[in-house]
Formats: C-alpha cells, sequence, structure tokens
C-alpha cells in the first residue's frame, strides 16, 4: 500500500513538473511563465523528498522558490509587458522543426542507454539510513570533503552579487572623463 | 526504495532537459530563455540527487546545492544584463542582438 502510495505521488509530480515545464516554454507572457516555473520547482522539490533529499528540497523551495523566483518576477514586472508570440502558433518555420529534432535527439539517446545498456545497474538502488540527506549530514560533508566547493561557491556569489550592482547601477557612462560631452 | 527506480527519474529528467532545450531555442526573450535555463540546470540537479540515492552517498546532494548557489548567481547576472538592456531602450529580442553596440 505504501508502495502504490508512493507511485502515486510519483506520478503526481512528475505530471506536474512536465507540464509546468512545458507550460513555462509556451506562455507568451514572460510573467505567467516565471509562476509556471514556481509550479516546477516545487514539483521537483516534491521528487526529491521521495530520493530522501530532505535538505536539498527545503533549500530548493527556498532558494529557488523563494529568492530567485521573486527576483524573477520583480525584474519582469519592472520590464513591463513584453508579451510575444507563443512559439507553437506560427505554424512549423525551420526553428520549430530543427528545435524539436534536436530535443528528440537527446531523448532518444537517454532512452537508448537506459533501456538497453544501463538497466538493470540502475534498478537496484543501495539502502540507506534514515539520517540520509539530512542537514546535518550534508553539513558535514561540506566541511570535510567539499570545502573547496564551499569556499569556491562563496567566493563566485559575491562576485555575482558586486556584478548584478554593477550591471545595474544608473549612473554609468561609456565614454572617458576626457571627452567632456555626458552619455548615460 | 520504495516506489520508482532511478530509471524513471532518468527518463523524466531527460524530458525535463528536452523541454528546457527547446525553450532555450525557440524563445526570443532572454528573459524566457533565463527561465528555460533554470530548467535544464533543475533536471540535472534531479539527475545529480537521482544518482545519489542510487549510490547511497550524499555528495551528489552537495553537488545539487553547489549547482543551486552557481543557478542563482548566473540569475543575478542574467537578470543585471536583461535590466541594463531594458533601461537604455535596447528591444529584448535576441535575434536582434546582432551586435556590441549600438
Amino acid at each position: 500500500m505504501a508502495n502504490f502510495l508512493v507511485w502515486v505521488v510519483w506520478f503526481g509530480a512528475a505530471f506536474a513538473c512536465l507540464t509546468s515545464a512545458l507550460a513555462v516554454v509556451s506562455f507568451r507572457n514572460p510573467f505567467y511563465s516565471a509562476l509556471a516555473l514556481i509550479g516546477n520547482l516545487a514539483s521537483l522539490a516534491v521528487l526529491y523528498l521521495l530520493l530522501s533529499g530532505e535538505f536539498v528540497a527545503a533549500g530548493q523551495v527556498l532558494v529557488y522558490g523563494g529568492a530567485v523566483m521573486v527576483m524573477f518576477l520583480f525584474v519582469i514586472a519592472y520590464l513591463g509587458d513584453r508579451s510575444e508570440d507563443s512559439p507553437w502558433s506560427g505554424g512549423p518555420t525551420w526553428q520549430i522543426v530543427g528545435a524539436v529534432l534536436a530535443g528528440g535527439a537527446i531523448l532518444a539517446e537517454v532512452v537508448v542507454v537506459v533501456g538497453l545498456k544501463a538497466g538493470g545497474f540502475l534498478s537496484s538502488a543501495q539502502p540507506v539510513g534514515r539520517n540520509f540527506g539530512s542537514p546535518e549530514a550534508i553539513g558535514r560533508l561540506f566541511l570535510t570533503d567539499h570545502l573547496l566547493a564551499f569556499e569556491v561557491t562563496s567566493i563566485v556569489l559575491l562576485v555575482a552579487a558586486v556584478g548584478g550592482v554593477v550591471l545595474g547601477s544608473h549612473a554609468r557612462t561609456f565614454d572617458t572623463p576626457a571627452d567632456g560631452d555626458a552619455r548615460t | 526504495m520504495h516506489g520508482p527506480d532511478i530509471r524513471w527519474y532518468v527518463i523524466l529528467a531527460a524530458l525535463l532537459f528536452a523541454t528546457g532545450a527547446l525553450g532555450v531555442m525557440l524563445r526570443r526573450s532572454p528573459l524566457i530563455i533565463l527561465l528555460s535555463v533554470e530548467i535544464m540546470l533543475n533536471s540535472a540537479n534531479l539527475l545529480l540527487i537521482a544518482f545519489s540515492r542510487l549510490h547511497g552517498r550524499e555528495d551528489g546532494q552537495v553537488f545539487a546545492i553547489s549547482v543551486m548557489a552557481i543557478a542563482a548567481s548566473e540569475v543575478v547576472v542574467g537578470l543585471g544584463l536583461i535590466v541594463a538592456m531594458g533601461r537604455r531602450g535596447v528591444e529584448l529580442d535576441v535575434d536582434k542582438l546582432r551586435t556590441l553596440r549600438d
């Protein structure tokens, strides 16, 4: 019974995940696309929970669903209405055909590899303890085995914050100061 | 492990990645291209976490958290560029961005 429920939750989350991803790609209005992406991130967090990645699921909801999406929605609202035609509206152009072919090629590769080569290997997951994926375990790994990645990530975040401030600052002129005529 | 095994997750991640790639290739608004890149990053994250569960080690989850941090910085820089474009009156259409300056 528990097993059946897990399947139901999995299919629900996977369906929500795929439909919201298609909605992100298809909506004309970027605001609706961003809202659909929030649904995508939430359903992915459910899948992470099924894979016993509790801390990552919480981080997904907080960092992505909270911080990143607020930033997206703010910028989209700041820029105003920038709707464009839906990619599926104008009939098949060479761009749509090529893109669908390329996407189908990625899918076919993965299905062939999973179906023919690695199928048996992928079906036997290791048993894990109750502590798997808890904040304690993740934090311990971050501060021991992956300390370098942890520190580099903090530097990358700092650089990105400085870059965001520089890119978004108001008064910027692209002329040399000696020129005199201030174009902003 | 109850429920679906890793193969289902791999196929779902492939579908998600293909959807995100479609968005990058089809849409012209840089905002939606950034959103599609997020979908692709998330499908890679799903794979990292699924394989971390397969092997019974948490290293994949540590990687996934690093990827989330990198994605957040990428969004900051990307959105900063888009805001700068919008403020200078450049049309937000990647097909029309052919020169580095006007």
